[in-house]
């Protein structure tokens, strides 16, 4: 479903991806894991379509068409979903009316009927409740005053809501506790199907003891330097990034 | 029904006879102010002798006075002399159908869901519509009035109730208070006049839209209002739907009383013609409204939604005389391309236990200007006076200007003045997150801004307060991209 080709991209002057290629399938849960600086959050960045990124090579092919031709909320049309690494905060709006408008928004563009507000209601309590939400949460201004925690949960509970096909997670598990690890991964897992494509981007093997990958990439310097399946994680927790220096240099 | 029919097609045939009978030039006062103009509109609007002696000692204040320079507002001077005082209102002038009204202005009123009977009464269209509002209007004018309620153009209590204009009229805002109010003063054509008798509370809430003769008094409205004791009255004015006046300078004085109990809620939306994307033409609106808290427990609230104009210069204020009276001000301007704000209020605290509220949330876009300007004066004999005052701004695109001027003044140490202000930016991050989730642009910003105003749209009307949140978000439109 998702397939990236020698990309290139960076900021201003500076190059951070340098020749990315990677190859998902719908059904497939990949994790990209890396340390610092290593590009793992300008490829989500560059994949949802983020202004500041400029692509200067390659390319990216989403359900056969040319994903970086589309504006941010064309992807979103699409069914392209991320999860922000650091979710932001709309004052005065409510989760419900902002996530209605979203849905809605994208229900028009693949040509389906708008949900009105008692029908959407219903398909978001289904949603909060199966992630452990309390229904209040829907009526309290986007991810304003909300704990960490509480900000990851409603990425994933959007991403729920929304049903992307593909669902580009940026380190959802940073800033997280165990127990509020366990509660997204538990959605996350919940979200899996043989329709979906997952893009789990991590620092750390912890989350992916919860979110159990089928591939294991690592990137290192804005190329991946070795892919592989679950083990590869445990391999890189055990040996550390400066295996990958070692890996990257002996290239 | 036709007997009905008839007597409208007589109006309408009468209204195209006069058309052409009616000498134009002896309805229009000739451009320019002088003591014999002010004699003329009084004597067009058959006013009694005191009243024009009335007008006539404003003016002789006017001419002493000079335009207030404080503002931070530009724009150049204005002529008092080329500017019209009084033209009667125009009959069969007007576009004869919406046919010939500006596409891009029906396109507006089509958004805002406005019925297509009212857009053509907003168009100026000479058609039987008006007829359809007199009838509302005498019907509802019927049921006030078994409650002993007033409610009249002003012109009309000026005749008809001659003893509650001259007891209340400029107690409030006096004739010399400032150059507009009393230029106002000399010079106004009408506006609304209320009066809630003792203990109660009216029933609906009272709008401009349904009284008779209120086409044509946009230019210097004068609007008094009065709850006796125990009364209650929630008052509208102006509406959503962009408003075209030939007439570029607008004043207009707004007054209320509240008495002992009495509780007076004015809701405004201002929506005139802001010029267009270059800053040509568009309204300057000089408006000074106050009210005054002179009972116990009293309580007045502004609520303003000021997205109109190409220069708003308006400051609705307070006076809390009564002990335990309560003030309150909630207010959003916007202002988009050229447009020029400056706006706030004023809460002066006399009397003992006297409680204010000020939320102000300004919006620029474009190149606009948006200046928050307000007072907060707790006077010696006002013990545990209280104010709470918040003052946001947030900025579109960056190119234009938000300004806060908040001036306090305690000289009662029991006072505690609270005072909140910020300045945000719709961020690259809000925009895109919205986008991701697959909300547009332009959704995302009027959502946003929408998100940001919540605490004023709450204390709307409801229907007030859904049309005002459209109107932000049309208003708003290419100010992003």
């Amino acid at each position: 479903m998702l397939k990236i080709t020698n990309l290139h991209a960076g900021v201003e002057d500076t190059e951070i991806l340098r020749g990315i290629n990677l190859q998902i399938n719908a059904g497939e849960v990949h994790a990209i894991m890396g340390p610092n600086g290593s590009g793992k959050s300008t490829l989500a960045s560059v994949l949802a379509g983020r202004d500041e990124y400029e692509v200067t090579e390659g390319s990216v092919e989403f359900l056969g068409d040319d994903l970086l031709e589309m504006e941010p909320d064309e992807r979103a049309h699409a069914g392209v979903f991320l999860a922000f690494q650091y979710p932001v905060e709309i004052p005065g709006v409510s989760n419900s009316y902002f996530l209605r408008a979203g849905l809605n928004a994208t229900r028009k563009a693949r040509g389906l009927e708008e949900l009105d507000a008692i029908d959407f209601l219903k398909l978001a309590k289904e949603k909060a409740k199966a992630l452990h939400m309390e229904e209040k949460f829907l009526q309290r201004a986007v991810n304003e005053g909300f704990s960490g925690g509480e900000k990851k949960r409603n990425e994933i509970f959007q991403m729920a809501v929304l049903d992307p096909k593909l669902a580009v997670l940026d380190e959802t598990d940073s800033g997280l506790d165990i127990d509020a690890l366990k509660v997204v991964a538990d959605g996350v897992n919940a979200l899996r199907g043989p329709e979906r494509g997952f893009l789990v981007i991590t620092h750390y093997q912890r989350l992916l003891n919860y979110i159990v990958p089928d591939f294991v990439h690592v990137l290192h310097q804005g190329r991946i330097v070795r892919s592989g399946g679950k083990e590869l994680a445990l391999e890189l927790e055990d040996k550390g990034y400066s295996w990958i220096e070692e890996l990257a240099a002996a290239r | 029904m036709a007997s009905t029919e008839d007597t409208i097609q007589q109006r309408i045939d009468q209204e195209y006879k006069w058309g052409f009978v009616t000498d134009i030039d002896a309805d229009s006062a000739p451009p320019g102010l002088s003591e014999d103009i002010v004699a003329f509109i009084s004597k067009k609007k058959e006013e009694p002798a005191w009243m024009l002696q009335w007008r006539l000692e404003a003016y002789r204040h006017w001419q002493k006075m000079r335009e207030p320079e404080w503002p931070h507002l530009h724009h150049p001077p204005i002529d008092y002399q080329a500017a019209c005082y009084y033209s009667a209102p125009k009959t069969g002038e007007g576009p004869k159908s919406l046919d010939e009204v500006d596409p891009e202005l029906l396109a507006t009123y089509e958004k805002l869901g406005i019925p297509l009977r009212e857009q053509e009464m907003l168009a100026g269209v000479a058609v039987d519509a008006v007829f359809d509002s007199v009838s509302v209007a005498t019907t509802f004018k019927g049921k006030l009035e078994e409650l002993g309620i007033i409610f009249c153009s002003f012109g009309e209590a000026v005749r008809e109730h001659p003893e509650l204009v001259k007891k209340y009229m400029g107690s409030v805002v006096p004739r010399n208070d400032n150059f507009f109010a009393a230029l106002n003063s000399a010079v106004f054509t009408d506006g609304s006049f209320v009066y809630i008798p003792k203990g109660v509370r009216c029933p609906m809430e009272l709008s401009t839209y349904f009284r008779i003769n209120a086409a044509n008094t946009g230019q210097f409205e004068r609007t008094l209002i009065i709850a006796e004791e125990g009364a209650y009255v929630s008052y509208l004015e102006g509406c959503t739907a962009p408003m075209r006046d030939e007439n570029q300078l607008h004043a207009a004085v707004v007054e209320l009383v509240a008495l002992d109990d009495a509780e007076i809620k004015y809701s405004t939306v201002q929506n005139w013609y802001p010029g267009n994307k270059e800053g040509k033409g568009g309204i300057y609106n000089f408006v000074t409204k106050r009210g005054a808290c002179r009972g116990r427990r009293s309580k007045i609230s502004w609520t303003q939604v000021e997205t109109g104009s190409a220069i708003t210069w308006k400051y609705p204020s307070c006076i809390l005389l009564g002990d335990d009276s309560v003030g309150e001000f909630y207010s959003v301007a916007l202002t988009n391309n050229y447009q020029q704000a400056d706006t706030g209020t004023k809460m002066v605290h006399i009397g003992k236990n006297t409680k204010s509220t000020i939320i102000s949330k300004g919006i620029s876009a474009g190149k606009a200007q948006n200046t928050y300007r307000g007072l907060v004066k707790v006077m010696p004999k006002a013990q545990n006076a209280r104010n709470y005052s918040q003052c946001d701004s947030m900025l579109i695109g960056d190119k234009c200007g938000a300004h806060t001027f908040p001036y306090i003044e305690v000289r009662n140490q029991t006072g505690q003045v609270e005072h909140e202000a910020t300045t945000s930016k719709i961020g690259e991050d809000q925009l895109f997150y919205c986008a991701q989730r697959g909300i547009s642009e332009e959704d995302a910003v009027s959502m946003i801004v929408n998100g940001f105003c919540k605490e004023v749209f709450r204390e709307l009307p409801m229907e007030f307060a859904v049309e005002a949140q459209k109107l932000l978000g049309i208003s708003l439109e290419g100010s992003v991209g």
